[in-house]
């Protein structure tokens, strides 16, 4: 699972031999750390809208030395693009290219982030192609940054303020280790629902969380992520797998519940174990998901039915008895894993991708109904990530595989953990039917 | 009445109103690992690795990482004698707290249901609040014992103070002192393994068998059932690559096991019955239970299946053929049941442990015999038939296997979940009766009864 070239770049002479030969030369990432400072280094925000005045302001109260106007030569850790008010194309230049002459300055896992509004629904054509155009803008930055610095946007609804819960929540995200994976994204925020955290450290504090395929993988690590945010978890895999979620949960001092989500009776279960030794039931993180990969040509019924069935009518069952739950109606939150393969699609997965760009459909259409209780559902979609899985990729696809994006790596379990962790807190209470992609802005699948 | 046997006394209710009513035991649930075949999957697992292992299955269930438990209890049978602290040295390799007293008990194969007997009247007498109860065993990593010629000329050694008296010590070594005697079944006093006492059994209550291929065939096919509906899922977790019983042949027939040869009672000729497919073979496993009063289970939000009623423990006299060497529980049910004012119609589940098809069959037409109730039970008649749908129901021992101390905690475990669903589905309470014979001529029986 290690990426020995990315250590080996990282290294004295390993540096200077890929820079001589040309090679990719892939950053050891920002990763979050509890008590570690936001950011570091001072943040610029860019922009004359009252959108960034408030933020601006409301960034100070987290102690961040912020700064209206970049001071040259000073090292920056991040730069936000407040573009809330962009009538016309032309209104794009004067903040652009004022960011523009600060890049230089950017530290190594920096932080670019723009702050703008959707092209959805606008009636005006000239509005619609420079709230657009941020779009391309913010992909192209994300490409041009280097050591470990991202670009990601946030893109408010109309009538949604810069200083709501979720932008600033989403604006937290992003400006901290946390995302370090994340990049070239957007996140829409559409209402002003959430709140903050009282502790920024503890985000998930006094909420019980379930956690489906929790005995390895990218499980485990949504289980330790959630746990560390303050999170009390029930652990759910195959009982096949007891033995490791029992380790699992005993890392996490979490209860391990043996049981098969394709059963009829799978949410149920998990609904009254809950309930039964928590009282209440505030997240699923539906992680629990298989392969079995085959050309179309070749594909037989028991390799296509058992990924449906697992990744994702298990879901669409489970979703069905929450809902129907009153010991989920307490502002719930659902978190889905679905996976790059199902936007871009995968040679050799024609069943996985159905499955995940099922669970993302599914997503979209489930948030109203979650809505109706203040809860949020959500999906993440995993690029190439660092796991037992990819492991067994052979040797050469895997080490192009890893490379084919912006920060010319895989991402590690934990950044997957991370961004979960994010849409699961009150803090993204307004952000609702939405996939995030923790990819590296991976070049396929854009 | 003066009987050559062990009468079974009347209730007395003068004596059950003049004590109070303690509080009651109850059972939160069950883990253990997979059953493996001896010099099988666990051929290289220790009983401590074992019995930590479905200690920490049973933590993580109940979410009790660094929990005091009040008290664990656990045995095994065949034990190295650096295992003089099992239970205690597992507890300490487990996730629970440190600070957990710890007992190791051994009462043979009775010695998993003892565990659970002992703690659920600690509990009931409000010495503790919470316990574990366990048993393990290793047939495959078993201790090998010196000879006592070699032991004798070691201790001597050890006790030696000079070269020459070192050396003398040494001239009496021989080779056949060498060879290491490794540990069997045979009762010490008849010098007969356990198999071929119950072939005795076997043969004086007439055991066909047929009778005993149709025990062994549908244990096996209601394990296997079990398994197939997820009965296992909160019971049982994996370990060393096992997930199901290794001893489990769901596609076992009458035809298969007819064809096996006899092992025990060949000396009987034609009338020799039982085979490797009836009797249980020697297996590897560990297994675990979670107690408690009602207030510590309530008090944590854990789920209460069962209570531990009562139980009684009976030997017979096996050395002088008074009595087969397995049939103790046969003398201990009635006891049992007089006690409780209970018939054998009262109970929705009968666990009896098959240590042989035929043990099992023994013992239900002992309490069908009209003649040897009234004789050897001091009762009036026939103690009862067991309703044969309510016996075993998700497979037994010949099925499961039979890892001597962890069979007591398998069969508590899966009683305690049966009845709870049983309770649920029929709208009143479930009552479970169980029975485990032991070597030494012992048994012990319990009665478990829904919350």
């Amino acid at each position: 699972m290690t990426d020995t070239y990315t250590q080996f770049v990282n290294s004295g002479p390993g540096r200077s031999v890929a820079r001589k030969l040309g090679l990719p030369q892939p950053a050891v990432l920002r990763r979050y750390q509890p008590g570690q400072p936001l950011v570091v280094g001072p943040v610029v925000v860019v922009g004359n809208s009252a959108g960034a005045d408030s933020l601006a302001s409301e960034l100070l109260s987290w102690d961040l030395d912020v700064r209206r106007h970049a001071v040259p030569a000073e090292k920056l850790g991040a730069i936000i693009l407040v573009l809330d008010e962009l009538e016309h194309p032309a209104d794009l230049e004067q903040p652009v290219l004022s960011a523009a002459g600060s890049l230089r300055d950017l530290r190594a896992g920096g932080r670019i982030i723009t702050v703008s509004r959707p092209a959805a629904g606008v009636t005006s054509p000239a509005a619609a192609a420079a709230r657009q155009g941020v779009d391309g803008f913010l992909r192209s930055l994300a490409k041009e940054l280097r050591a470990g610095a991202t670009a990601n946007g946030v893109l408010l609804s109309d009538g949604i303020t810069s200083t709501s819960p979720s932008a600033l929540g989403a604006i937290r995200f992003f400006l901290s280790g946390r995302s370090a994976f994340v990049d070239g994204q957007f996140l829409h925020i559409s209402s002003q629902d959430g709140a903050l955290p009282a502790n920024p450290d503890r985000p998930l504090e006094g909420k019980v969380a379930v956690v489906t395929g929790a005995a390895r993988g990218i499980g485990a690590e949504i289980a330790r992520t959630l746990h560390r945010d303050g999170a009390t978890l029930v652990l759910v895999d195959i009982p096949a797998a007891g033995d490791h979620l029992a380790a699992v949960a005993y890392e996490v001092r979490a209860t391990a519940l043996q049981l098969d989500i394709s059963g009829a009776d799978a949410g149920a279960r998990i609904i009254e174990h809950a309930a039964q030794r928590y009282g209440r039931l505030d997240i699923v993180v539906h992680n629990a998901g298989i392969t079995r990969d085959k050309l179309l040509a070749n594909m037989d019924h028991g390799r296509w039915n058992s990924v449906i069935n697992i990744n994702i009518e298990a879901q669409l069952r489970i979703n069905e008895a929450l809902l129907a739950s009153n010991h989920f109606r307490s502002s719930p939150r659902i978190v889905s894993v679905a996976s790059t393969s199902g936007i871009a699609g995968n040679r050799g997965q024609t069943n996985y991708a159905a499955s995940k760009g099922g669970v993302m459909g599914m997503v979209r259409a489930t948030a109203p109904l979650l809505a109706a209780n203040g809860g949020t559902i959500n999906a993440v979609a995993p690029g190439f990530i660092e796991t037992e899985m990819t492991a067994r990729i052979p040797f050469a696809v895997r080490e192009v595989a890893r490379r084919l994006n912006s920060l010319q790596q895989g991402g590690l379990p934990t950044d997957v953990a991370e961004t979960i962790a994010f849409l699961a807190s009150d803090a993204a209470g307004g952000i609702n039917g939405e996939v995030l992609r923790v990819c590296g802005q991976n070049l396929v699948g854009a | 009445m003066s009987i050559d046997g062990q009468s079974t006394p009347a209730p007395d209710e003068s004596v059950r109103a003049a004590v109070p009513a303690p509080r009651r035991a109850v059972i939160v649930g069950g883990n253990r690992i997979p059953f493996a075949r001896a010099g099988g999957a666990y051929a290289k697992s220790s009983n401590q690795d074992m019995l930590t292992a479905a200690l920490d299955g049973l933590i993580a269930r109940f979410g009790l990482q660094d929990e005091r438990i009040g008290q664990v209890a656990a045995g095994a049978v065949l034990k190295h004698s650096r295992d003089f602290n099992l239970t205690r040295e597992a507890v300490l390799g487990s996730a629970l707290s440190a600070e957990t007293p710890v007992y190791d008990l051994q009462q043979a194969c009775a010695t998993g249901l003892e565990t659970v007997v002992g703690l659920a009247n600690k509990i009931k007498l409000g010495q503790i609040d919470s316990a574990i109860a366990g048993g393990v065993d290793s047939a495959s990593d078993a201790p090998v014992v010196v000879s006592e010629g070699l032991r004798d000329i070691i201790l001597d050694l050890n006790r030696a103070k000079t070269l020459p008296q070192r050396l003398q010590i040494l001239s009496r070594l021989r080779p056949k002192d060498l060879a290491p005697l490794a540990p069997g079944t045979a009762e010490p006093r008849t010098g007969l393994s356990m198999g071929e006492h119950q072939a005795l059994t076997t043969a004086q209550w007439q055991i066909s068998r047929e009778a005993q291929d149709e025990l062994a065939l549908n244990s096996h096919r209601k394990l296997a059932a079990a398994y197939d509906s997820g009965f296992f899922d909160d019971l049982l977790t994996p370990y060393r690559g096992l997930t199901r019983d290794a001893n489990l042949r769901a596609d076992t027939s009458m035809e298969k096991l007819a064809s096996l040869k006899p092992v025990f009672g060949r000396n009987l000729g034609a009338g020799a019955t039982m085979t490797a497919g009836n009797s249980t073979p020697l297996t590897d496993g560990a297994s675990t239970v979670l107690l408690a009063s009602d207030d510590w289970a309530d008090a944590r939000d854990l789920p209460k299946l069962a209570a531990v009623v009562d139980a009684e423990a009976a030997a017979v006299d096996f050395v002088h053929g008074k009595d087969g060497l397995l049939m103790a529980p046969v003398f201990a049910v009635p006891r049992l049941l007089a006690r409780q004012n209970l018939t054998l119609a009262d109970f929705d589940f009968f666990e009896i442990h098959e240590a042989f098809a035929a043990t099992v069959l023994s013992t239900l037409a002992a309490w069908e015999d009209e003649e040897f109730c009234r004789n050897r039970l001091g009762l009036d008649g026939a103690l009862g038939s067991v309703d044969r749908s309510r016996l075993n129901v998700n497979g037994s021992s010949l099925a499961a296997g039979h890892p001597f101390a962890a069979t007591g905690g398998r069969i508590v475990g899966s009683l305690a979940k049966m009845l709870h669903a049983k309770a649920d589905s029929q709208g009143r309470p479930a009552r479970g009766l169980v029975s485990v014979c032991a070597a030494g001529g012992q048994g012990v029986v319990a009665i478990l009864e829904s919350v």
